[in-house]
């Protein structure tokens, strides 16, 4: 399986997911923002960081690089895109992905581990999983997200929601929301559900002698549902 | 402008300073001339006050690559792997702009160890604040955090530790000091020394703008009621460019293009160039029309005095310039050939075709002022004596609750929760231990670091606090299963013209001295902050202490959690019951007066030495240093870290339980072991002549005295991890 993680200027956590796809069996390609083709890919990558400094808005800057054409129309052609945490940032300023990402409701920059539950798993970032609920790792200052109501509806409808946060039972409250997003949406589909943006980390869980292993078992379902 | 005394007062220096200059011209100096001698000179600068007692420090070691002096310290980790580190403060500017003045602190000292080379793998901090009921606190302590990890995280560098304490003494000036650690290959290390004739001496990174000016004198000064008017002088930092810098600067280092390379910290393009000059023993001439500014009509004087950060001076081989261009503008970042080495040993800067200064290096550097600062000795206080009668209503555990909830023992994970600490995805250990704990990326091998103080041991007899400092790093960074390489230091101190303060430093000196030196813990880089006070009103004396050691592997590293019910639990060290100057004198009996722990370096070492000898024979389940709060303050924090309990027995020893379980008696640790273990640890212990008492066993989830002294995990638990949360309203 080939994959491609995409550098943009800012992007700090390209290295941790280069570490994370090669660990489970992918051929991975960095590739930088301003090339104009990307190579052949099975899966795409937009990694976390702080493309552009975050300074205009998270992701917009990133949202427009010369790569991101080629990363739009890969997509739309029902290529698999991930964008995590800043790479959702981008996703979401692309509109590949509905919705925005606001900040943090304690205005603070969190980082901790926490339970997502599986919303949905009729597609390929999810079938076969095992669990209903992982543990995964946030690292973010604007992972607060939002939608109008009537895009809350139309989601909802489609079934767009990929995770929630919830506690280690599964149970999606209030109290286990770390940012204030709308309904605890940790990460989302868009409609055809081949590209996904969530703001966890998985590729900071494949250790146990970090932070843990949920994020092997996202990866190694990955590349099986992709072969 | 025309320059006399009063200008140069006006500039900081001393009228007998001004002099010197003056007769080292033979000529009376221009303004851009006086701004750069008063930059070279300002204490942050020079170190004039401190020079003649940094010396006496010990520097050298076997694992010990570059020493101070450079951008950084270097040490050896074996396979041509190396870390460069080094601790910095940067107090004056937080004070007055906390969010900008931590922040652009974090990147100054990341900019010191990638400019040797090196990829920044942790940061670490320390940081101290006033009363938490000083009106200023609360709003301090958020943008200080803010600002740390505003920068740390955008720049993907993981804060793996820290320290955090809250004392009066700072409410007028607070301490904010940032160690950043890399990881570098031994033969690609990268040194400030220029070299070589009509080199081509470049400029990248950011613009330089008129902020800053004058950063470092502001920062050698006492702060007054006009402090507000000083926030000009505060540095922005800009991370992202900085993240850039970061990876053009090692793309370019992975050629061989580059023959010097120092970043631009206090005082900028003045000290940057005439530190290279000097130890190249050659002159440097710079086109300053050439240089990349940010606003217009900047004149000479400002574009040498800015702070601007993010900015960086290349002296290249000839004929790289395209190859280094091609990499900073595919980096987005400003590049321009500003100026060429010469054989003059001068400063020579020319303006719109002029030459707006002509300054021998020499007479900055070498002839920099140093004075031998009057200092008072300070005697070792009368030991007081506990009264019975004042403790014998205390109960130990109401005690003990109020200790973990007290703001300098208590939970910081609000802090560290805002740091990014889990980037880079090799930090084994995060903050909230001992020690953190990183591998070096791809190996087995793993890296601890630690930063410490003990400002009131200090401030009670400098010479003992001096050395239980770098004690107390030494154990943390056993704790963890390191073993102990080098230390950096920062330290901050008083205004040095001021006979005690002067006094405070140096003893805290001789006593680091000592201690390093008894523990082969050599001092490789460090930096020093005087003038931490505002008027008469002097910090107490902190020098911080940045420790690191090596774990071979990094599978034995060790945490301070308990890990099964049934274990034993035993205490290494002697406990004499040393009440004076604990926090449980100063909380709790509210008595402020009497001696600092004794620190044994002998002790210190055998513990410490031994401590590794069973960590390597896999004895050891899990460890932690007792410092503040005693024995059953460290034990509790096991317990909660762990959600397991102790069941204790106190020792038959002739001192009373309340001694035995708060007195700060120094170097031991509480270690947990496999019930089995016992005779073997027991043996090692006893070979190699080291004190234990068995203190208990753990439980499910009580820590448990006696039937009537006895408390849940899960109380001791919210004790101490409401308090900070509460105070930030959250």
């Amino acid at each position: 399986m080939k994959s491609s993680v995409i550098t943009f200027p800012g992007s700090n956590c390209d290295r941790d997911m280069d570490v994370a796809l090669k660990k489970f069996g992918f051929k991975n390609k960095m590739v930088w923002h301003a090339d104009a083709e990307l190579p052949k890919s099975d899966l795409v990558v937009l990694p976390g960081g702080f493309s552009y400094g975050d300074y205009l808005r998270c992701g917009s800057m990133a949202s427009k690089s010369k790569i991101m054409q080629s990363i739009i129309n890969f997509a739309n052609s029902g290529g698999m895109v991930m964008g995590i945490c800043n790479g959702f940032q981008i996703l979401v300023e692309t509109g590949l992905v509905p919705g925005v990402l606001l900040r943090n409701k304690y205005l603070e920059f969190i980082c901790k581990n926490v339970f997502v539950k599986i919303n949905d798993k009729k597609n390929k970032y999810f079938k076969n999983v095992d669990n209903e609920v992982l543990e995964f790792h946030i690292a973010h200052n604007e992972g607060n997200y939002f939608c109008t109501d009537d895009q809350l509806k139309e989601i909802e409808d489609n079934n767009q929601i990929a995770i929630n946060y919830c506690d280690e039972n599964g149970k999606i409250e209030d109290q286990f929301n770390p940012n204030g997003s709308i309904k605890n949406i940790a990460g989302i589909f868009n409609r055809e559900k081949n590209v996904l943006g969530m703001m966890p980390h998985p590729e900071r869980m494949i250790d146990a002698s970090l932070s843990g292993e949920d994020g092997s078992l996202f990866f190694k379902n990955l590349i099986n549902n992709l072969k | 402008m025309i320059v006399n005394e009063q200008v140069a007062v006006d500039h900081g220096l001393k009228k007998d300073e001004y002099a010197k200059i003056c007769d080292l011209l033979k000529r009376t100096p221009n303004i851009t001339e006086l701004g750069i001698f008063s930059a070279m000179w300002n204490e942050h600068c020079s170190y004039k006050s401190s020079r003649l007692h940094l010396k006496k420090l010990p520097t050298k070691g076997k694992k010990v690559i570059q020493g101070p002096g450079e951008n950084a310290g270097v040490i050896d980790i074996e396979d041509n792997d190396a870390i460069v580190f080094k601790i910095e403060s940067h107090n004056h500017p937080s004070f007055i702009e906390p969010y900008q003045g931590a922040a652009t602190g974090v990147g100054g000292i990341m900019r010191d160890v990638f400019t040797m080379g090196a990829r920044p793998i942790a940061n670490l901090n320390s940081i101290h604040f006033g009363s938490p009921q000083h009106k200023k606190t609360k709003n301090l302590l958020r943008g200080v955090v803010h600002g740390i990890g505003g920068y740390g995280n955008c720049m993907g560098v993981p804060t793996i530790a820290g320290q955090t304490s809250f004392d009066s003494s700072y409410n007028g000036n607070i301490l904010v000091n940032a160690m950043t650690l890399g990881l570098v290959k031994k033969d690609k290390i990268f040194y400030s020394k220029a070299a070589g004739l009509n080199k081509p001496v470049i400029y990248v990174g950011s613009k330089t703008g008129r902020d800053g000016i004058h950063g470092a004198s502001m920062a050698s000064a006492s702060f007054d009621e006009k402090i507000e008017e000083k926030k000009p002088t505060v540095q922005v930092g800009d991370p992202f460019t900085e993240k850039l810098l970061l990876e053009a600067c090692l793309e370019l280092m992975a050629g061989d293009s580059i023959i010097a390379i120092q970043d631009m910290g206090a005082a900028g393009l003045t000290s940057s160039s005439i530190e290279m000059a000097s130890k190249g023993n050659l002159g440097i001439e710079i086109n300053l029309n050439k240089v990349p500014c940010r606003e217009t009509k900047m004149t000479p004087y400002e574009i040498m005095l800015s702070e601007s950060q993010e900015r960086m001076l290349i002296i290249l081989e000839n004929g790289k310039e395209d190859h280094a261009k091609k990499i900073f503008d595919k980096w987005n970042l400003d590049f321009a050939v500003i100026g060429k080495t010469t054989k003059s040993k001068k400063i020579e800067l020319y303006f719109d075709k002029e030459k707006v200064a002509d300054i021998p290096v020499n007479t900055l550097v070498e002839n920099s002022p140093m004075y031998d600062r009057k200092w008072k000795k300070i005697k070792l206080p009368k030991k007081n004596k506990i009264k019975k009668e004042d403790i014998k209503h205390l109960k130990i555990i109401d005690v003990l609750k109020k200790i973990l909830a007290n703001p300098n023992v208590c939970s910081k994970e609000w802090i560290w929760q805002q740091y990014d600490h889990t980037v880079m995805g090799d930090t084994i250990q995060k903050p909230g231990g001992d020690a953190g704990v990183v591998r070096v990326h791809g190996t087995d091998k793993a890296v601890a670091a630690s930063v410490d103080s003990s400002a009131v041991y200090c401030w009670a007899h400098p010479l003992t606090g001096g050395k239980q400092v770098v004690c107390e790093s030494f154990r943390n960074l056993i704790s963890v299963g390191a073993k102990p390489i080098a230390i950096t230091n920062c330290l901050n101190f008083g205004s040095p013209e001021n006979e005690e303060n002067m006094g405070e430093f140096v003893e805290c000196v001789q006593g680091i001295g000592e201690a390093s030196d008894y523990l082969k813990f050599p001092v490789v880089s460090g930096n020093v902050s005087f003038y931490n006070q505002t008027k008469d009103q002097g910090i107490k004396p902190t020098p911080a202490i940045g420790g690191v050691g090596l774990i071979k592997d990094y599978k034995n590293m060790i945490t301070m959690d308990f890990k099964e019910v049934d274990n034993l639990v035993l205490v290494i060290g002697k406990t004499e019951g040393h009440i004076d100057q604990s926090l449980f004198a100063r909380t709790i009996l509210d008595e402020k007066n009497g001696p600092p722990p004794e620190v044994n370096l002998f002790n210190e070492k055998n513990n410490g030495d031994t401590l590794l000898k069973l960590i390597d024979n896999k004895l050891i389940k899990s460890a932690h240093d007792v410092s503040l709060g005693g024995i059953i303050t460290a034990v509790a924090k096991m317990c909660i870290k762990g959600k397991k309990g102790i069941s204790i027995k106190k020792p038959k020893y002739l001192i009373n339980e309340i001694e035995y379980l708060f007195a700060e008696d120094q170097g031991r640790y509480i270690l947990e072991i496999n019930k089995k273990d016992f005779k073997k640890v027991a043996d090692i212990l006893n070979k190699n002549a080291v004190h234990f008492d068995e203190l208990g066993t753990i439980n499910e989830n009580e820590l448990y005295i006696n039937d009537k002294t006895k408390v849940t995990i899960d109380e001791l638990s919210t004790s101490n991890k409401s308090w900070l949360k509460d105070y930030m309203g959250k």
